[in-house]
């Protein structure tokens, strides 16, 4: 057994996390950077903590993922890291001529308590940022909220440093996507044309995190929000901000510095958050929702309908964000299925309360849990002590699905060991079919590998 | 070609700021080994560039990452953030294999204080305590060790002072680690803040007699995917002991118990130089660098091994195992050999990798022209030959040296003067390390901590037929055209150490500088530009 030593008696605890289902701020920001063209993300503080986000990024998406770091040592972590990131945004400019600089703190020079505003008016001073550049920052110290709150800071920050209003109000409407793949942006940029809305959407990391084999490597690939988009986001006639925790923070900072009135809804992930959405846009820009898209939405009622047996009265394990959690598990409940165990490592009360909102109707059993000790040790204990048939979340999840020989969907942040999210949508329609289809086969290769021979299905 | 790679260190000395490009013409030098087996000097160690973009990590990767990670019976808790934790959860691939399904084995779990800013400001000493009470009621481990990550330093909590009082109370060993990523310039000081408590704490601690005959230790071998059983089996095949390796497949008792052993063997002389250093100091153990990367350097630290022990039997039997091992060995590279020759290799990567590896690539006929290490000191490019003349910089001194003396009862030199003598004149090198460079061809290009934008250069000016660097390098290797080969991570596969890792090795360089794949980069429309134009107009 490869979780031995987890029991089905849960101990409260209160100073101990063991197996995260979340990790720290810093990532989720330098994420988010990486979804404006032509920037690259700086980490302020040690080595380690850059060379950790990057690896991770790469793990998952199997790209090149650039981003600089200030090497503080132990001088600078006793005098401050101002000399080390003036140095940096000298040696960036220099070495790869970024069109934008996007420093995120750390734990470490939160703690020291480095001013970004103070070290940025210094460089623009000294002559450090070329005519035309930017440097901009997001505070994101890992000691607070989870590598979530460090995306929604860094889009945020977008808005904070680019945003402006020039007047004119034009016909776009902003999207914040939220923390998704970069199949998911390209995903929501196609149904928004189809829907022949124009839509500005920041961060974008399509194009960044799936760019084609071309022989050459792009230091700066072709995709992200250009400074200009984001700067007219500020005259849009509203925004949608999909996801609470990782765009309403950005949403809201738009509506009061440019008045753009904004909409939080959840990720369009499943058949009701994505009615939501679809509607959301409709009334937005006032568009009709053209055939195609209500075609599709059928087409997935259709294959829940053909293949209801499989998936009614399941019980499902969840663990992950509180953004992709809420709307898959009122999907999870759409199909009748019973999302029972839902914990996610992000603190937030009102993830709790949405769940609850979502579920506990047709789920009332439903156990969910947010913060530092909702971790997948917890969960583990949850499905010792009663059974699940489904487990559904990210790469650790393997050795918790193989221990109790449970069915297991790969779903969230990080995925290591397979491919297939930064290239196939997870969100809208098609996205929803993707994750029922990815569901059924979990339970059918279970059933076929386990089948007795006389009870081996060739139709199923 | 010694004009050539001249020409390429100018182009990339020539790519950075001046005051860079000053720094940089002390650590990016093109190799010129001397008869006498010296080599031109490197400037290693110091500090990286900001911005620049590094390969290197931090202290508290190296100390836990690397080190201590392995072992599967120490409840390893990070006190700090969750981040830390959560990114040297399972990261690194150290297989273990617990003798029964009953013995511990914590690799699968991260434990972690998950420090909020409530402990930022008002210190998270309380915190770490009731954690580690909490760690101790779920696992019941015999040993804990805390790993402080950067906060913890700034915010004074006392780790170790904390361990003392755990110790107490609950009756195990407990632990903890200064390695605060800030700490050093790389990696490297987390390796030697990991040695010092290793020694401090644990080795020497349990008094077990070994009955064996020929008895050693395995230092700086971490099991990346499996290298640690190849070479156990190995070593079980010569009817050679393992006391305990540092620290791949290891568990707490085997460190405990490993001054019993009488030879130590260093792999990864970077990482772990130090153990080897203060286990002959205290115990009388002497060690020797041993190569098991590479079929020739495995049969030639076999012969060692036995050389060192003298003794007739053992050495026929060393012997006789090399003989059936190298049956598929010459065979393979034979046959991989033929596709392979000719071709260029670059590695970037590590403290004894970028140096190994290179033994075999040449194996297939495949020429190391440019190398570097992301977190070494002098003594791997130079050799340990010029330890007296390496200056201590500031950030080295704030590493601790630690005191080793004589242990008054339990010192026993495992060879007298005059036998080591014997040994040296027989070409057994102790306490030496000849370093990468003496073992590098004239006119390779050797570049310390080397950084994106020169990887990007190097592989233009150079257009190797295949690059070994990490995680972060390789798609942008690979989207260049290049393949790119993981040699912290194996790319996932391995075992690469020993004879059968070898073989598993030629194979997989086979499969990568042969690929089909990268030709198609281009579509048949894009081939000639310039023809396709010419076709429209002609339609």
């Amino acid at each position: 057994m490869l979780l031995r030593h987890t029991s089905a008696d849960v101990m409260e605890r209160s100073a101990l996390t063991i197996n995260p289902a979340k990790t720290c701020q810093p990532i989720g920001a330098m994420y988010a950077a990486l979804g404006v063209h032509n920037c690259l993300p700086h980490s302020h503080g040690s080595q380690g903590c850059c060379s950790y986000h990057r690896s991770t990024l790469t793990r998952h998406y199997k790209e090149p993922v650039m981003a600089a770091t200030s090497s503080f040592t132990e001088g600078a972590a006793v005098f401050g890291g101002q000399a080390n990131l003036l140095a940096a945004i000298s040696n960036i400019f220099a070495l790869y001529n970024p069109d934008v600089i996007a420093i995120h703190t750390t734990c470490l020079s939160e703690t020291i308590g480095d001013d970004m505003v103070q070290v940025i008016a210094k460089a623009k001073s000294e002559g450090k940022v070329p005519e035309g550049k930017h440097v901009i920052h997001a505070n994101t110290p890992s000691y607070v909220g989870s590598h979530v709150t460090g995306f929604a800071n860094m889009t945020k920050a977008l808005v904070k440093y680019f945003a402006e209003t020039s007047g004119h109000r034009n016909r776009q409407v902003n999207i914040l996507p939220g923390w998704v793949e970069p199949s998911d942006m390209r995903e929501l940029r196609r149904l928004a044309r189809v829907m022949g809305v124009h839509v500005n959407m920041y961060p974008d990391t399509s194009d960044v995190l799936d760019a084609p084999h071309t022989g050459e490597h792009e230091f700066f690939p072709r995709g992200g929000s250009t400074v200009a988009e984001i700067r007219h986001s500020g005259d849009a006639m509203s925004t949608l901000a999909l996801g609470p925790f990782a765009s309403e923070p950005a949403a809201r900072a738009l509506e009061e510095k440019c008045e753009v009135p904004a909409e939080v809804l959840d990720l369009p992930i499943g058949l009701l958050a994505t009615d939501r959405f679809i509607d959301g846009l409709r009334h937005r820009a006032g568009v009709r929702v053209p055939a195609p898209i209500t075609d599709d939405r059928g087409r997935l009622v259709d294959l829940i309908s053909d293949m209801h047996q499989y998936f009614y009265r399941k019980r499902v394990a969840l663990f992950g964000d509180p953004d992709q959690l809420a709307p898959l598990a009122e999907f999870l409940v759409t199909m009748d299925m019973r999302p029972v165990y839902i914990v996610t490592g992000t603190p937030g009360k009102r993830f709790e309360t949405r769940i609850r909102d979502l579920v506990a109707d047709a789920v009332p059993e439903v156990q969910v849990r947010q913060g530092a000790q909702a971790d997948m040790f917890l969960l583990h204990q949850w499905i010792k002590r009663e059974g699940v048939d489904l487990l559904i979340g990210n790469s650790y999840g393997k050795y918790i699905a193989r221990d109790e020989n449970i069915p297991f969907v790969r779903f969230g942040f990080p995925i290591l060991d397979r491919v297939g999210h930064s290239y196939f949508p997870n969100v809208g329609y098609a996205g929803a079919m993707r994750l029922a289809e990815k569901i059924l086969n979990a339970f059918m290769d279970r059933q076929d590998r386990e089948a007795k021979e006389e009870a081996f299905e060739l139709t199923m | 070609m010694e004009l050539d790679i001249n020409k390429v260190r100018d182009e990339l000395l020539g790519a950075a700021p001046k005051k860079l490009a000053r720094k940089r013409a002390e650590q990016i030098v093109v190799n010129k080994p001397s008869e006498d087996g010296s080599t031109p000097e490197i400037k290693a160690n110091v500090r990286t560039t900001p911005g620049a973009i590094t390969q290197r990590g931090c202290t508290y990767a190296g100390c836990k990452g690397v080190v201590i990670g392995p072992t599967r019976d120490i409840l390893s808790i990070t006190h700090g953030p969750i981040g830390c934790g959560f990114y040297s959860w399972l990261t690194r691939r150290n297989q273990t294999r617990p003798a029964t399904d009953d013995d511990a084995n914590y690799i699968t779990y991260c434990l972690s204080t998950d420090m909020q800013d409530e402990q930022i400001v008002f210190g998270g000493e309380k915190k770490l305590r009731a954690a580690i009470e909490e760690a101790y009621a779920l696992f019941k481990p015999k040993a804990i060790a805390i790993f402080s990550t950067c906060p913890v330093g700034l915010i004074g909590d006392d780790v170790h002072a904390v361990a003392k009082d755990m110790k107490e109370k609950l009756g195990i060993n407990v632990f903890g680690f200064s390695c605060e990523g800030y700490k050093g310039v790389s990696q490297s000081a987390g390796h030697h803040i990991a040695n010092n408590q290793l020694f401090r704490h644990v080795v020497g601690t349990n008094e077990t007699p070994r009955p064996e005959k020929f008895k050693i230790n395995l230092l700086g071998e971490y099991n990346i995917g499996g290298d640690a059983f190849v070479l156990e089996e190995l070593f079980e095949r010569c009817g050679v002991t393992l006391v305990s390796t540092f620290s791949g497949n290891s568990t707490y008792d085997a460190f405990a118990n490993s001054h019993m052993a009488d030879l130590n063997c260093v792999m990864c002389h970077r990482s772990i130089n130090y153990v080897a250093e203060m286990m002959e100091k205290k115990f009388g153990i002497p060690w020797m660098k041993v190569n098991f990367i590479g079929a020739e350097g495995t049969a030639k630290s076999l012969r060692r091994i036995a050389e060192y022990f003298g003794d007739a039997e053992l050495t026929a039997r060393v012997e006789e195992v090399i003989s059936e091992e190298m049956t598929e060995v010459l065979r393979t590279q034979f046959e991989v050999r033929a596709r392979c020759e000719g071709k260029t290799a670059m590695l970037f990567v590590g403290g004894s990798r970028a140096h190994h590896y290179q033994m075999l690539f040449s194996e297939i006929g495949i020429k190391t022209v440019a190398a570097g290490y992301e977190f070494a000191h002098r003594d791997d490019y130079e050799g340990r030959r010029v330890l007296p003349t390496i200056k201590v910089d500031a950030d080295s001194r704030n590493i601790e040296e630690l005191e080793v003396e004589v242990d008054a009862t339990r010192y026993r030199p495992r060879k007298g003067p005059g036998e080591l003598v014997q040994l040296e004149a027989a070409n057994i090198e102790f306490k030496d390390y000849v370093g990468m460079m003496s073992e590098m061809e004239e006119g390779a290009l050797v570049v310390d901590d080397i950084y994106h934008y020169e990887t990007e250069r190097l592989i233009q000016e150079l257009k190797p037929d295949i690059f070994c660097a990490g995680i972060k390098e390789k798609f942008a290797v690979q989207k260049a055209g290049i393949p790119c080969k993981q040699l912290h991570s194996y790319d996932y596969g391995g075992p690469y150490a020993g004879f059968q890792g070898a073989v598993n090795f030629y194979k997989e360089i086979d499969r990568m500088v042969n690929t089909r794949v990268l030709k198609y980069a281009r579509a048949p429309w894009q081939e000639s530009s310039a023809s396709a134009e010419a076709e429209a107009v002609a339609v």
